[in-house]
């Protein structure tokens, strides 16, 4: 059988003699060597599901973009020309979904976005790191500044444990005004301390559950991970797992489900399209979104599940009554729902839940059904909701 | 009854003319968690290093080669319930399929099981 064995220049992730010491199986992943599994990937996944699984994210991109004057309004300006977010009802502490987009309105990245008082915190992919770095840094008015944390590590804690976990580990809020972590809401976030680091806790994540994502110093993250790893609620999770979680939680994965040549709202991100930007505009591909939004896009992003156990992959063809329709954007084995799934970006006429099509896999035509997103309902602790 | 591998990670017992096929530990240790096994139909004629089976694991889809050429003369039907049999036993209940060999003198071409281990030892 096929076994690939990848040599590659690879940068190595802060952790990584930590990951290795756990059995962690290391892969190439956007130019890192990371780990895709410990255990098991449905054992993994499952656990995440129950208890409380510790991502690294370290791969991403973590940065600043600031401005002198004292309300961030220039850097506020700055950021608005190049995202569809309205950063004007951005509270402090306060976390928003975004996309980068080129001047077509496709989409070049998509990010998590938080206002601190000094600036805007930007969590960006790893892959995409370094051409948005550029592309923000070429787009920058004088006076507005893009710092990158490379001095930072990135982990998720995810989980229906992870509240209670991160909860007695000692961490402090770095202010009067900051909550301890427990009482953080989704899409919250804030300044902590950890024995004598600085860190950056939001509640947030990208497996559906309840979890948090910790910006952690370098010099202290092996510490921090393994004051985590000790709570017996939590366990290392690889990145087979992390895509495994996020398909059945319907969040698109940048690379695949989202590419320049698809816009927001064929991407079902319209809610990443604020109000005020609809009207106003001022963002890049305005007028081709805006068209979009009137007129309904020409082709979806829908979730798709499929019978029987053979699961379809990134590159299949959709068909209905045996014409192509689309294709498999990312698709995997679903271990929650024990049969596999897939998102696919199709003509919008064959889009709607409950549409039977097929997807050609390797000459089979596997019966697949057209289902809302996401697969497994969300379990974020979000404000105003017990 | 000899045991015989082949550099992509199968493994062929070889008695007389006729044959089962699995893939290695290595190689379901590489795959993870395998959630499908498609096996050959009974009386498909392989060729040595043809695409006989798939097995698709929470990762990838990947193929299965013939280690030689013949005819599948059976195949596990336990798999189609619990195809994790290629993961808890890959080179013994989880095997793929029965063939009876075209060509015995193929076998000649194949690993034996101290110059598979060395193979995997340098990967």
């Amino acid at each position: 059988m096929s076994l690939t064995h990848e040599i590659e220049d690879l940068a190595l992730l802060p952790l990584d003699a930590w990951h290795r010491a756990r059995g962690g199986r290391m892969v190439p992943f956007a130019g890192h060597a990371m780990p895709v599994q410990y255990e098991g990937i449905i054992a993994e996944h499952v656990w995440t599901r129950e208890q409380a699984g510790l991502f690294d994210v370290s791969h991403m991109g973590q940065l600043v973009v600031s401005s002198a004057d004292g309300d961030q309004s220039a850097a506020q300006a700055a950021l608005e020309a190049l995202l569809p977010a309205d950063l004007s009802t951005l509270a402090l502490g306060g976390q928003r979904y975004s996309l980068l987009l080129n001047a077509a309105g496709g989409i070049l990245d998509d990010l998590m976005i938080t206002r601190w008082t000094g600036g805007f915190f930007l969590v960006v992919n790893g892959a995409t790191r370094a051409a948005d770095i550029a592309h923000i840094a070429a787009h920058l008015p004088a006076g507005v500044t893009l710092t990158v944390r490379d001095d930072h590590g990135l982990l998720a804690l995810q989980g229906p444990r992870a509240a209670e976990v991160l909860a007695t580990i000692g961490l402090e809020p770095a202010l009067p005004q900051i909550v301890p972590v427990e009482r953080l809401w989704f899409m919250s976030a804030g300044p902590y301390r950890w024995h004598g680091a600085d860190l950056h806790v939001s509640r947030s994540g990208y497996s559906g559950e309840d979890g948090y994502e910790i910006a952690v110093p370098v010099a202290a993250i092996a510490a921090f991970a393994e004051a985590l790893a000790m709570h017996p609620a939590v366990r290392p999770i690889g990145l087979g797992a992390r895509d495994s979680l996020r398909l059945e939680a319907g969040l698109p994965l940048y690379g695949h489900d989202l590419t320049p040549d698809i816009d927001p709202v064929e991407a079902g991100l319209g809610f990443a399209i604020a109000k005020r930007r609809r009207v106003e505009g001022g963002f890049p591909g305005h007028d081709r979104i805006a068209a979009a939004l009137a007129s309904g896009p020409a082709r979806r992003r829908v979730g798709l599940a499929l019978a029987g156990r053979l699961a379809a992959r990134e590159g299949a063809t959709v068909l209905a009554d045996g014409a192509p329709v689309g294709t498999v954007t990312s698709g995997g084995f679903s271990p929650s729902l024990g049969h596999p799934i897939a998102m696919a970006l199709i003509d919008a006429a064959h889009a709607v839940p409950g549409t039977e099509l097929t997807i050609d896999v390797r000459g089979r035509a596997l019966a697949a059904r057209v289902v809302p997103m996401p697969f497994i309902p969300h379990r974020y602790h979000r404000k105003g909701v017990a | 009854m000899p045991r015989y591998f082949t550099r992509d990670h199968e493994w062929i017992d070889v008695d007389g003319a006729s044959a089962r096929v699995g893939i290695t530990a290595f190689a379901q240790s590489q795959l993870g968690d395998i959630t499908f096994v498609e096996v050959p139909a009974v009386g498909a004629v392989l060729v040595r290093g043809d695409s006989a089976a798939v097995i698709d694991s929470v990762k990838a889809a990947s193929d299965v080669y013939a280690p030689v050429g013949g005819t599948v003369t059976a195949i596990n039907a336990a798999l189609e319930d619990a195809p994790d049999l290629v993961n808890s036993a890959s080179e013994s209940d989880g095997w793929l399929w029965d063939m009876d060999l075209a060509d015995p003198g193929e076998v000649d071409d194949l690993l034996d099981a101290e110059a598979y281990a060395e193979l995997v030892a340098a990967l």
